[in-house]
């Protein structure tokens, strides 16, 4: 079931963080989490990536302790955490809404976990002015957090969580509230916090662009299954399914059915109406008939010479969008009308209109087999 | 500034400088002030046109009586009204002699006019409340005043010599003041002496402080039973899913659905010496028949019933707080670090306290003027403040003065509460569902 391209299951020994079978039922009848196996290195930035109801919350809230494991064990630091209380795990965590306390100050809020661990008075107040400093907000310390804006108890959110100088910080959703701007910002300082800490984090986003910007690797969940577990780079270039290649990016679907296998880098398929495709064999056996060709609209060029690609279909502009950068052009091509190509807005590259008839050409490498 | 200026941005800023210093004005020239209050005046206007005929009723129904009640408690027309002469006479009456022949031909006066109107009786016996026996010294001159002649008090005296008797004018001369403070005094079991002195009344008529404190403490008891009952349940109200919690309301509104005659009497079989606890306990040999516990008709029965009453009070305050607590507010302080029990007296029940204080705010006000049940199961030594208020009320002996008073006093009281309470907590901060 498991696609576990890049883990490296053999490097368990630097796992520092790592789920063993780990299985998840709420109601004894459904598993949310289905089998999860997932070491974790020291001071790596991974990434939880799927759509809503996929799991990983549950994942998150089984790591800090607030939810048991229905099955499986999770070690942390080469110990067994299952039975750890949370406020034992030392773990940091970061919420989607915050959870900053109301009734108390930013200050107050970030001498929390220094104070129920009995630190003196002198050194949290040096420890919270250093970690307010850090996120940018030296002069916030006697605001409450009605009192801030988004962006800023996300920073706050932030700086409690490692006020106390955990190694693993947890953090869910933490983005989902602030605008795009503010986000991409934040994105940028979570990952400069991140570096110059060295701290292991885990994050949960359902944002696939946040999670290929920020993480060392993203596990991408489907259906409590972690579909593919790679670096950002192999899952948008390699996606090893073809739930990954939808979720990860812009991706062009055509349906088919396998009729030659012509070697290990190259099958022909037969589309639904009638054109055959070469294309990568990459998540194909032996038996399977139905593939799902996937492939980026940035890999297709537009009017390419004769001869010079193995696929050429002919298609017919039904949309052009203007995008500045780049113009986005969907086409009537093989049956489907929702096949996109990104044109890039730069001398030499055709535009082309609505009606206007093109052929459509790309490699074979770029044209994924994936199931069905 | 070199920039601001390049844009040709500056020019535009020192037109807006200057009409800064001219105060602004809306486009047809009024001042912007003077246009803004008018607008919002006329939204208050129209606000107020809402509310006027609620604010009509409650003036009515409510300000009213309870004006007409506070006045009532102080008002003393009687002895002035029935002897106008004489009170105009004895207002600078020294009151170390007997008064002279002024005063007693004022008093021959009102006499006269007294018999004629039918009202002499009336003030005699108003006299007598005071003073036992006036009535008939007051009565038996009356009815030969008209035989009588100056010097009046030669007169008087000569017809009964009671007449010489200080008291009994020093009396008059403290009755005829219209505002007397003489039922606020007997509400606190003070009284004045035959010397028109200030006293605690005999220590056998001395109720009412007892039963202000007596009110005070027990409601303060009830009070604190419904935040050890109630906090635990609205806190499971609040948490458990939805089904169980909305059958757990369900239970917790049933007792307010149920009339309160009912529930009172079902403590009374209950609590009763021969009811079904008490039979338990027998039968279960925890006590003998002999030794059948009272839990009612004394102050653990009004306690008990009266916590239960009140409990949906303290319940729904906090569960309507407890519920917009979001559980990643605990579940942040333990990953914090804090315990279990930490978590809970550091950061969960401080967010609490706005439902807490309305559900104390809530139940100690409604405990405090609570009538029927301690009339119902509190006996003789569970009974309120309200309880005595009642009994001045109704009667061949009502003492509507006097229940004014009272009623005075615990409104009095219940606003000092309140306004402590705001002190402390901030009323604005509350929140009572
Ligand atoms: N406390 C719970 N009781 C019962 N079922 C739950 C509970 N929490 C989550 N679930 C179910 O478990 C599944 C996974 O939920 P989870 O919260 O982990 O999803 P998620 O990946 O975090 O989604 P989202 O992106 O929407 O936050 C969902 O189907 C959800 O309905
Ligand atoms: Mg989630």
């Amino acid at each position: 079931m498991q696609h576990d391209s890049g883990t490296g299951n053999g490097a368990e020994d630097s796992a520092y963080v790592r789920f063993e079978d780990v299985q998840k039922s709420y109601d004894g009848e459904t598993l949310v989490i289905k089998n999860l196996n997932l070491a974790i290195k020291r001071g790596e930035f991974l990434t939880m990536l799927g759509p809503s109801g996929s799991g990983k919350t549950t994942c998150l809230m089984m790591l800090a302790g607030f939810e048991s494991t229905t099955h499986g064990a999770i070690w942390l630091h080469e110990q067994r955490i299952d039975n750890v209380p949370p406020h034992k795990r030392g773990i940091g965590m970061v919420f989607q809404n915050y959870a900053l306390f109301p009734h108390m100050t930013v200050a107050e809020n970030l001498a929390f976990p220094l104070k129920v661990r009995g630190m003196g008075k002198s050194e949290t107040e040096e420890r919270v002015n250093r970690v307010l400093s850090m996120v940018e907000l030296p002069q916030m310390g006697d605001r409450r957090p009605a009192q801030l804006s988004g962006g800023q108890q996300q920073r706050v959110a932030v700086a409690r969580a490692l006020v106390f100088e955990p190694d693993l910080v947890l953090m869910d959703e933490p983005l989902g509230a602030l605008d795009k701007q503010l986000r991409e910002q934040m994105q940028f300082e979570i990952k400069h916090i991140h570096e110059s800490l060295g701290v292991t984090v885990v994050y949960v986003t359902h944002d696939q662009s946040e999670a290929l910007t920020m993480s060392d690797r993203v596990a991408v969940f489907n259906d409590g299954i972690i579909q593919q577990l790679s670096t950002p780079e192999v899952l948008y270039e390699a996606p090893d399914n073809a739930f990954v290649a939808q979720f990860i990016g812009e991706n062009n679907r055509l349906l088919g059915e396998v009729v030659e296998r012509t070697s290990d880098t190259e099958i022909r398929v037969k589309l639904e109406t009638g054109e055959t495709i070469r294309a990568l064999p990459v998540n194909i056996d032996a038996s399977t008939e139905r593939t799902t060709l996937s492939l980026r609209p940035e890999r297709v060029q537009i009017n390419p010479p004769e001869g010079s690609m193995p696929n050429v279909l002919t298609g017919k502009v039904a949309e052009v969008i203007y995008l500045g950068d780049h113009i986005r052009t969907r086409l009537a091509v093989a049956g489907h009308d929702d096949f996109i190509v990104k044109i890039p807005n730069a001398s030499g590259h055709p535009s082309l209109s609505e009606g206007e008839a093109a052929s459509l050409g790309w490699t074979i490498e770029d044209c994924r087999a994936l199931d069905a | 500034m070199a920039d601001i200026t390049a844009d040709g941005y500056s020019p535009a800023r020192d037109e807006e400088d200057e009409a800064q210093d001219k105060a602004l004005t809306t486009a047809d020239g009024t001042p912007l002030k003077i246009s803004l209050r008018r607008s919002q005046a006329r939204q208050r206007r129209r606000a107020f046109y809402l509310v006027a005929p609620l604010l009509a009723f409650l003036v009515v129904t409510f300000g009213w009586p309870i004006a007409q009640m506070t006045f009532r408690s102080i008002h003393n027309p009687e002895v002035a009204n029935y002897l106008p002469e004489t009170s105009a006479a004895i207002a600078d009456w020294s009151g170390d002699d007997v008064p002279d022949e002024e005063v007693f031909a004022a008093m021959a006066r009102d006499m006269k006019t007294g018999v004629e109107d039918r009202t002499i009786g009336r003030a005699a016996a108003r006299i007598n409340r005071e003073i036992p026996g006036a009535r008939s010294l007051v009565m038996s001159t009356a009815r030969d005043v008209e035989e009588m002649s100056p010097p009046y008090r030669d007169a008087f005296l000569a017809e009964d010599e009671d007449w010489a008797d200080l008291e009994f004018w020093r009396l008059i001369k403290r009755e005829t003041r219209i505002l007397t403070p003489a039922y606020y005094l007997l509400a606190l079991d003070f009284e004045y002496n035959t010397r028109g002195e200030i006293v605690e009344r005999p220590e056998v008529y001395q109720v009412y402080r007892l039963l202000f404190w007596r009110t005070a403490w027990m409601s303060m008891a009830i009070t604190g039973l419904c935040i050890l009952l109630g906090y635990p349940i609205a806190h499971l109200l609040a948490t458990l899913p939805l089904r169980k919690s909305n059958l757990l309301m369900i239970l917790v509104l049933l007792p307010f659905w149920t009339s309160l005659l009912v529930r009172t009497s079902a403590w009374i079989v209950l609590l009763q010496q021969q009811g079904v606890i008490n039979d338990l306990l027998v039968w279960a040999n925890i006590v003998g028949d002999d030794g059948r516990v009272r839990m009612i008709y004394n102050q653990i029965g009004t306690i008990i019933a009266m916590t239960h009453i009140l409990l949906p009070f303290m319940i729904l305050p906090l569960y309507s707080v407890m519920k917009t607590i979001p559980p990643s507010y605990m579940r942040a302080a333990r990953s914090l670090g804090a315990t279990q029990f930490t978590a809970f007296t550091k950061i969960y029940m401080p967010l609490t306290i706005p439902g807490l204080a309305a559900g104390v705010l809530l139940v100690f006000i409604l405990a405090i003027g609570y009538y029927i049940t301690p009339a119902l199961v509190g006996g003789e030594s569970g009974i309120f403040i309200s309880n005595l208020i009642a009994q001045n009320m109704q009667g061949s002996s009502a003492q509507l003065k006097l229940a004014s008073a009272l009623a005075t006093i615990l409104l009095v009281a219940v606003l000092v509460f309140y306004w402590l309470f705001n002190k402390l907590i901030g009323v604005d901060r509350l929140k009572f569902g």
